[in-house]
């Protein structure tokens, strides 16, 4: 393996981590409150769209970011009315919202754009680009700082905004009253209820909170680390960033260090396309599967043991 | 309002179920609409691309056969109360079994080698879920995310195989190399073959029947069998189970293999009937229509085997309208699919307060 691509490697690490962090961050909160969700590959998805689309449409990145919000914040409202309003089956509304956001992307974009469900391409001005930090571009060439500064500089600012998301969420969710009500309601819903407080309002408000955040993660996918929407170009990551959440145990600095782990796993994976390890080929498909497969040895309890919010997945109802 | 008020049988798996596929219906039209064209012409098209002749119905029912399996698939771990959502990953490592027997069993008759491989589907796609079945009874962990994960694993296993393992030299394409030895030919080439008879170029071949068979095989399992009582009760209640003397570890294992195996089959008609060789993503999202399937056939054979013939009506249908209308593309097919499941599954339960209202009233 050559070391001097390292700091490629480990610059490409993070922005293969930053969707994951979001969508993982979003079923972070959705899961702390009792919500299961298996949908955030669709929310994903169908904000990538509605960035794409809102970005080329309106010519800023920033209005495409908006409708992403919109787009996404709408389709955990249909979650939310099913799973919490409805008391539907959580996994089976994921399955559907999935591809529901899948089919139509494609539907509406051939409509509007007749690429083939494609949106038009992006000129930078309309993309998140990376933020030019004053000096740094001196620095590139200097040994070790020059590959340091790759690694910490050259990144968008919806990076910067995930990476300030996870402190964020492990305060909130540890010190505020409502960071408090909310894994409550997670693990005891019937004891929250007693104390007066709506499961229901509580619930919502996580939902939309993963809605927003698998928002940011979509415009970051369409208009940042690609310049248009493309059919199902989210690839799994809302999975593997379920896979990241169990990995995490639902919390939130652990899920930075899983997402970061599995970005660095998709940059091998893409960096070594065809490359070997001395004589010994190490397949591509190795490392795309190997999140998945940590995932299950983790879940099976051979290391470590993850146990989810104890409410997750079960509707709450009021009166029994 | 009384949500869990007693509705007469038919309201209950008639009237609901139909209101709700009518209301998915309703939201594709709609959609339909947006994109500014006309919903009844597109039913139309897709009506007469579907059962409008010999081609389309043998299509309809080539398409079903896919459903069938992974819809029974899925309904058979409902019935235990379990979410198998990795039919798509289990009928496609089920590949693998069509592919090793097809070509390393290649220098034994034809009549052998092909229930042997189609056996091998079904035993390499029951193993694929025996494993989740087996982590959910003895480790513990749940199962929809397993097989979520399995899937994945799957789709890079069979990568890697096909790719290092199967490709012949020099090939360029990610495919495996023919496999002749269990060639199941389809109903057009037996016809020719053996009667002269001239039909329709379609993949339709005698897999349909192992599917029908599949379909009355689970029906004969679950309610004339005692593995299939035990199945049942698991998924009725769990702890009453225990009481009765059954182990829920052994059927969640037993039924989880069985869906897998059935998922399985999916591989038989793809790649032993239709495609003769192994290849990248044969599966085409199959294993999702399964749950689609599951739910509207509220998990009986019967109803699994009507709403496969259903979703077997809108791919066909659904591709002769993305030639006659290229606007609506086939992806049209998954957001009908979505919907589907949406308001047959997660959202079932909507009307039952209405409707429950409107029937007491009428009572009093």
């Amino acid at each position: 393996m050559d070391f001097s691509l390292a700091p490629e490697i480990l610059a490409s690490t993070i922005r293969m981590a930053v969707p994951l962090i979001l969508a993982c961050l979003a079923g972070l909160w959705s899961e702390r409150s009792g919500i299961v969700d298996i949908g955030l590959e669709g929310k994903m998805l169908a904000a990538a769209f509605a960035a794409a689309t809102g970005a080329a449409v309106f010519h800023s990145a920033w209005i495409g970011l908006f409708f992403a919000l919109l787009v996404s914040v709408c389709v955990a409202l249909i979650h939310g009315y099913a799973s919490i309003t409805q008391r539907g089956n959580q996994v089976v509304s994921g399955v559907a919202i999935n591809m529901l956001a899948a089919g139509l992307a494609v539907v509406l974009g051939n409509t509007w754009f007749k690429e083939g469900g494609r949106t038009p391409a992006l000129d930078p001005d309309t993309r998140f680009m990376p933020i030019d930090f004053p000096g740094v571009a001196a620095l590139a060439n200097v040994p070790i700082i020059g590959g340091l500064t790759k690694i910490i500089f050259g990144h968008s600012i919806l990076t910067y905004l995930a990476l300030i998301l996870v402190p964020l969420t492990a305060w909130a969710l540890a010190k505020t009253r409502f960071g408090l009500r909310l894994r409550a309601v997670g693990e005891n819903p019937q004891a929250v209820d007693t104390a007066g407080i709506s499961v229901s309002k509580l619930r919502y408000e996580a939902v939309i909170i993963a809605g927003l955040l698998c928002g940011v993660a979509g415009a970051y996918i369409s208009t940042s680390l690609s310049a248009s929407f493309v059919r199902d170009m989210t690839a799994g990551r809302g999975f593997m960033a379920l896979a990241a959440l169990i990995f995490a145990n639902w919390r939130a600095w652990p899920a930075l260090g899983a997402c970061l782990l599995f970005g660095f796993l998709q940059a091998i994976g893409n960096f070594m396309q065809g490359a070997h390890l001395g004589s010994f080929i190490i397949p591509v498909q190795f490392f795309n599967a190997l999140p998945y497969i940590m995932t299950v040895i983790l879940l099976a309890g051979f290391i470590g043991k993850s146990i989810p919010p104890k409410a997750s997945g079960i509707p709450y109802t009021k009166d029994r | 309002m009384n949500r869990g008020g007693e509705l007469p049988r038919w309201v209950d798996i008639g009237l609901i179920p139909l209101l709700n596929l009518v209301i998915a219906l309703f939201v594709a039209g709609l959609v339909v609409l947006i994109i500014g064209e006309n919903p009844f012409q597109a039913l139309g098209i897709m009506l007469n691309g579907a059962v409008g002749s010999l081609k389309g119905w043998s299509y309809m029912f080539y398409y079903a056969t896919n459903f069938i399996f992974t819809g029974l698939a899925v309904a058979v771990a409902f019935h235990a109360g379990l979410f198998n959502i990795g039919g798509e990953g289990q009928a496609y490592i089920a590949g693998l079994g069509a592919a090793f027997v097809g070509l390393g069993l290649e220098f034994l008759p034809w009549w052998m080698v092909i229930p042997l491989a189609t056996l091998a589907c079904f035993l390499v796609g029951a193993l694929w879920a025996w494993i989740p079945g087996y982590l959910q009874a003895k480790r513990g962990s749940h199962i929809v995310i397993t097989t979520i994960m399995f899937n994945y694993i799957a789709s890079s296993l069979i990568g890697y195989i096909i790719i290092y393992w199967l490709r012949p030299l020099g090939s360029m394409a990610t495919q495996s190399r023919a496999i002749n030895g269990a060639y199941i030919l389809n109903f057009r080439e037996m016809g020719k073959m053996f009667f002269g008879l001239k039909l329709p170029s379609t993949p339709l071949n005698p897999v349909v029947f192992l599917a029908l068979a599949a379909a009355w095989g689970v029906w004969y399992l679950l309610w004339r069998t005692k593995l299939g009582y035990e199945i049942r009760a698991v998924g009725a209640n769990t702890e009453a189970a225990i009481y009765a003397g059954i182990k829920p570890d052994r059927i969640i294992m037993i039924t989880m293999a069985i869906s897998g195996g059935l998922a399985g089959l999916l591989a038989a008609n793809e790649i032993l009937g239709v495609q003769h060789l192994l290849l990248l993503e044969f599966v085409q999202g199959a294993g999702f229509v399964g749950i689609a399937v599951a739910l509207m056939g509220r998990s009986h054979p019967v109803g699994i085997v009507l709403a496969a013939l259903l979703f077997g009506l809108l791919y066909q249908g659904g591709t002769e309208l993305s030639f006659a209308i290229p606007k609506i593309s086939r992806d049209m097919i998954v957001v009908i699919q979505g919907l589907v499941i949406l308001f047959m599954g997660a959202l079932e339960q909507t009307f039952r307060p209405y409707l429950s209202a409107y029937f007491f009233k009428a009572e009093d």
